[in-house]
């Protein structure tokens, strides 16, 4: 029988599409946590978390909110001395816990993502009372309260749309989506 | 008349119509004609690429196969919406068996993508496509005196594109600046650092100290406002001030605009037809030179 693969050849197997460099190839200059702006947030750096992955710790990694914590800015990405696509690998991160459906408890990122590209799928467009739900009430008591202040104040001032938008070839759409994603649709 | 595929983007519906408004009456000065993409679809912003590729590249290429059609360059306002089609495109270019796969979603649409078209960020339409010389002559009230902080942000810069480009000291926006009058401060490193994006609604306490960051960063050195190309970039930073000030105990008020809005400015258009009116953060000191002397 055909050895599974380890967790360090799945993620590799996720990047096979990206244009950068292979995990292997990272000396752990630490050079991208230096750089990461949300590092200070993060339970491992991006540094850690690219050793952490070479030594299998599937569990450990999928269980932190690093990746989620990642907001694709790239800068990582740029300054890679290896060429490795840092944000890519964070994506493709997000990609597997989604699927295998094993994230941190509480993290707000994965419900949202979902909302999101529901929404999409549904309607073609983003509408963001629609997303809402999908953070508002994870927040504390605090924090609910100035986005909801922020949110009236946005309506005053006539930014946030009233009616959900949508586009107008929304079967052929919705079909296209379901070439795709299958089990998609709405 | 140079024409364009326009692809707006969710966020310039109504968030950002004043992004919107700007863009079109100023590139119209330009003789630029922005022509919107009929029945576009939202690119994912980053979160198709969180659930599924394919499906990421699949709703990318409907609007790509669109401009195509239409026989236009597609260009976008937002930077995510720009770097979603822009490397979508080139990825799909590149790799055969990857449009093929997109191509048989796309026929339910009765849309091919063939890969014939270049995707532009708004910005460089005024940059590089029409070209700062022109911008300067349709210039009839320069900014003269005004403090900008020219935001870049990430993906208008980042990933790069051809590998040669800066991508850590870029100058296309200052340069911008400078041809409609103002004056560009020094915002390095902070102008090409990260505003948060998204996860000012996923992981906010982490967003809001970035956008500390930046805002203190532009107040320090005096900025009178923020310039930004990108719809999140200025929600973040123009709408979470209060937030932020909430959180930190700062008292930060600096106003946040949308560099097509002070390209008409600087080119005489009434502040109401470039959306100046909608922010939380009171623009009056850029649109008033007189209080700005008397303050400084």
């Amino acid at each position: 029988m055909p050895a599974k693969p380890t967790f360090s050849q799945e993620v590799s197997n996720l990047l096979h599409a990206a244009h950068g460099n292979p995990l292997k190839t990272c000396i752990q200059c630490g050079t991208c946590s230096g750089t990461c702006p949300v590092m200070p947030f993060m339970d491992y750096s991006p540094r850690r978390i690219i050793g952490m992955i070479r030594a299998n710790m599937k569990d450990r990694v999928l269980a932190s909110n690093t990746f989620w914590y990642c907001a694709s800015c790239y800068h990582c990405t740029v300054r890679c001395p290896s060429e490795i696509d840092i944000a890519e690998m964070m994506y493709a991160l997000k990609r597997y816990s989604m699927w295998k459906n094993q994230y941190q408890e509480g993290l707000i990122g994965p419900t949202f993502s979902e909302a999101f590209v529901k929404t999409i799928v549904r309607s073609g467009r983003s509408y963001e009372p629609v997303l809402a739900p999908a953070y508002i009430f994870s927040y504390g008591l605090r924090d609910f309260l100035q986005e909801a202040q922020t949110a009236t104040s946005l309506m005053l001032k006539g930014r946030v749309p009233v009616l959900p938008p949508r586009i107008k070839r929304l079967e052929n759409f919705r079909r296209m989506v379901n070439r795709i994603i299958p089990v998609g649709g709405s | 008349m140079k024409k364009y595929a326009y692809f707006p983007g969710c966020s310039l519906e109504k968030m950002a119509l004043s992004y919107h408004l700007s863009a079109i009456e100023t590139t119209g000065k330009l003789g630029v004609e922005l022509k919107e993409l009929e029945d576009w679809n939202c690119c994912g912003a980053t979160t198709y690429f969180h659930v599924d590729e394919l499906l990421a590249y699949t709703l990318t290429a409907r609007n790509l196969a669109m401009a195509e059609k239409a026989g236009l360059d597609l260009v976008a306002p937002c930077s995510a919406c720009y770097k979603n089609s822009y490397f979508t495109n080139a990825y799909l270019k590149e790799d055969p068996d990857l449009a093929e796969h997109i191509n048989f979603a796309l026929e339910e649409d009765n849309l091919q993508f063939s890969g014939n078209i270049a995707v532009r960020h708004l910005m460089e339409v005024y940059v590089h496509e029409v070209g700062l010389e022109e911008v300067k002559s349709q210039v009839s009230s320069p900014l003269e005196g005004l403090k900008v902080a020219p935001y870049y942000g990430c993906q208008i810069v980042r990933p790069k594109k051809n590998g040669a480009e800066e991508v850590e000291q870029p100058q296309f926006f200052e340069d911008l600046l400078s041809a409609i009058g103002a004056e560009p401060i020094e915002y390095s490193p902070l102008k090409v650092h990260c505003c948060g994006g998204s996860l000012i609604l996923t992981s906010r306490r982490a967003a809001l100290s970035m956008v500390r960051n930046l805002l203190q960063s532009a107040a320090d050195r005096d900025a009178d406002v923020i310039a930004t190309a990108c719809p999140l970039c200025q929600v973040n930073l123009e709408c979470y001030q209060k937030q932020v000030n909430q959180e930190f105990g700062t008292e930060l008020s600096m106003p946040v605009m949308y560099f097509t809005q002070l390209v008409g400015m600087a080119m005489g258009i009434a502040p109401e037809r470039l959306g100046i009116g909608k922010e939380l953060v009171s623009a009056t000191p850029v649109l008033f030179p007189t209080k700005r002397a008397e303050s400084s």
